[in-house]
């Protein structure tokens, strides 16, 4: 698959905060690819700069092999973390807007119809609900068809059956063969969401690939959790790697009947125990020392 | 309830004490106001009686008659004949006098304030050597005066202020910042906000000239479409002037401080309310600095005196000129996101 975006070398330089430290990555056409990191760990600048709407301290991005210019700002659609729309505007006239704006124009009956926003057309702006306007800002990243979307944060803040609404659009959109680049610190979205991931913190991608490939990498084991409660102490007895986090022991294991067995045989209960996969959330825990939402 | 008020009437104040740009701007501009105003009307009691004086020379030398040292008359010097005229028929000048030989007077039979100048003038003139002419004319109503006036300041609070605070709450707010994101130029955003304030003010400004002209018969002695081109290029002026004002500020409370600082010496030097023809020359060449200065001129010398577009061209081309200046410069240094 060609390169549809290619961050070189970028670097941001805040006073006193260096945002974003000589970042490189590329992203193949028609892929969803997923930058991931706690607040502050520098993907919203790292992403502007690839939008084009705030400039490196130095580094290029290059879009389909040239230097990002017009013909990149008129076939990308982008979903900031926070816009604000013109008031006063209904949903069909700020679509009608930023419509008007491209050369490259999308049907817009047909963006209506997939982001569901026919019975909203002639409400106000203001009067959205967090997930309609959610949909209606994707939207309008769709105006000009484009052949890749930024999705900065796009379902923070929304409830959980507004997220799962959402992430089945945003699969409809890569199915179609637009390349996706969204940033988000939910892990259960970019998961689910994201063939490839690049996991930022401090201003530096540290990990980078396949969500599954990349916890099976690091990953050979499954994780038991039990309440901090429940144990009273009695861990000495296990080797494995034991984890504090918000209440829970973790334990992760490769034989789960033999550590079954050994906190039987020394935790008063187990009625509360839970056993699961590692998930990214885990993956970064490990990488970083910190927590997502940290 | 009143821990909840106090809880933000703090952080209210706090804000405004750490944006030091706000902070300065509302102590500096009240504080410039005031020493320039205390300069500007520093001139001692103000004449009761205006009278022209036809001579070449920028200063009036009292010793050529015993009439100049008159008090309660401000006497001051006019260049030509037919501007003292008009200026006569108009009661604009109570009274026009020529010292150099033939010594000679205007005065308007029509003008209460003409009557009581033309008889100190006859006083003081002892040889009774000075011959006596009538100018008739209609005296100019201050309503008719003011109009122009009113209109462009109506005008420039609508530019100004309509433009520069919506953009800077654009910026603030990230909506600027999804536009940048799209193929939209600085430039073509620009002036798509010049047409549609353009549009706007043109409409509110014609609604309520025809208010006027019907309830008021205001005085139009010349051509509409006249008035119409200064209205239009004024107005592009003055949105210019705004987005100039507003191309890279980010708070609006540092946004109102800079609109105030430009349109409150447009508002007491351009003529809106009185006529500067008796200040100071320099005050009269500071205030062409403005371009309301010219709309405003150039508008009541259609209105009042029925020049023609030829007649204003002048003021036309210093309004144009204006408007490509700060339209160039706002576009240029235009900044499509708060930092």
């Amino acid at each position: 698959m060609p390169t549809a975006l290619e961050a070189r070398n970028l670097v941001k330089q805040y006073p006193g905060v260096l945002a974003v430290d000589d970042v490189s990555f590329s992203v193949a056409e028609g892929i969803c690819f997923g930058l991931l990191g706690p607040n502050g760990a520098g993907k919203t600048t790292t992403v502007e700069i690839m939008e084009g709407v705030t400039p490196p301290s130095s580094g290029e991005v290059w879009y389909f092999g040239k230097p990002a210019g017009r013909k990149f700002r008129e076939e990308a659609g982008i979903q900031f973390q926070n816009t604000a729309l013109q008031d006063f505007l209904t949903v069909q006239e700020t679509l009608e807007m930023f419509h008007s704006l491209y050369n490259r124009q999308a049907d817009l009956e047909r963006i209506i119809e997939e982001c569901a926003l026919g019975e909203l057309l002639d409400r106000d702006n203001r009067k959205l609900s967090g997930g309609q306007r959610q949909r209606l800002l994707l939207a309008v990243a769709l105006v000009n068809e484009p052949r890749l979307v930024f999705l900065d944060e796009p379902t923070t803040g929304l409830d959980p059956q507004a997220r799962r609404n959402f992430w089945e659009l945003v699969q409809r959109i890569r199915a179609g063969g637009t390349t996706i680049i969204l940033t988000t610190h939910y892990m259960d979205e970019a998961h689910i969401l994201c063939d490839d991931i690049a996991i930022m913190d401090e201003g530096k991608i540290i990990s980078r690939g396949n969500p599954d490939e990349l916890l099976r990498r690091q990953y050979k084991n499954v994780i038991i959790e039990l309440p901090l409660e429940d144990v009273n102490g009695a861990l000495d007895c296990i080797e494995h790697r034991v984890l504090e986090s918000q209440g829970l022991i973790e334990v992760a294991t490769d034989d789960v009947n033999a550590s079954l067995q050994l906190l039987a045989a020394n935790v008063t209960g187990l009625n509360r125990l839970k056993i699961r996969q590692p998930n990214l959330e885990d993956l970064f825990l490990d990488l970083t020392g910190h927590s997502l939402r940290a | 309830m009143l821990k909840r008020i106090f809880a933000i009437f703090r952080a209210r104040n706090l804000e405004f004490m750490r944006d030091r740009s706000s902070l300065s701007w509302n102590i500096v501009l009240p504080v410039a106001l005031m020493f320039g105003l205390s300069f500007i009307f520093s001139g001692g009691d103000r004449a009761v009686y205006t009278i022209g004086v036809l001579q070449s020379a920028d200063q009036i030398d009292e010793s050529v008659h015993p009439f100049l040292e008159t008090r309660y008359m401000d006497f001051v010097p006019v260049a030509s004949e037919a501007d003292g005229f008009r200026k006569v028929a108009r009661h604009r000048l109570d009274l026009l006098v020529r010292f150099d030989p033939p010594a000679q007077y205007w005065v308007n039979p029509d003008s209460p304030k003409g009557y009581y100048a033309e008889i100190a003038l006859l006083q003081a003139d002892q040889r009774n050597e000075i011959a006596k002419a009538q100018i008739t004319g209609d005296a100019v109503r201050y309503v008719d005066w003011v109009l122009p006036g009113i209109l462009g300041m109506n005008m420039m609070f609508s530019c100004l202020f309509g433009v520069g605070y919506v953009v800077v709450r654009y910026r603030k707010n990230g909506f600027l910042k999804r536009l940048h994101a799209t193929p939209l130029r600085a430039i073509e955003f620009v002036i798509a906000q010049v047409a549609s304030r353009l549009l706007l003010i043109i409409v509110i400004t014609a609604f309520v000239y025809a208010g006027t002209k019907y309830f008021l018969d205001t005085r139009m002695e010349g051509s509409h479409l006249t008035l119409l081109i200064i209205a239009i290029i004024g107005s592009v002026s003055l949105i210019s002037m705004g987005l100039l004002v507003a191309a890279r500020v980010t708070s609006e409370e540092l946004a109102g401080g800079l609109l105030n600082m430009v349109t409150w010496p447009m508002m007491l030097l351009s003529g809106v309310w009185f006529s500067l023809e008796a200040a100071e020359g320099w005050v009269r060449e500071l205030a062409k600095v403005f371009p309301l200065t010219h709309v405003l001129d150039a508008a009541r010398a259609v209105m009042l005196d029925g020049a023609t577009l030829r007649d204003v061209s002048d003021e036309i081309a210093w309004l144009a000129i204006m408007s490509v200046v700060f339209l160039t410069l706002g576009a240029s240094i235009f900044r499509w996101r708060s930092n």
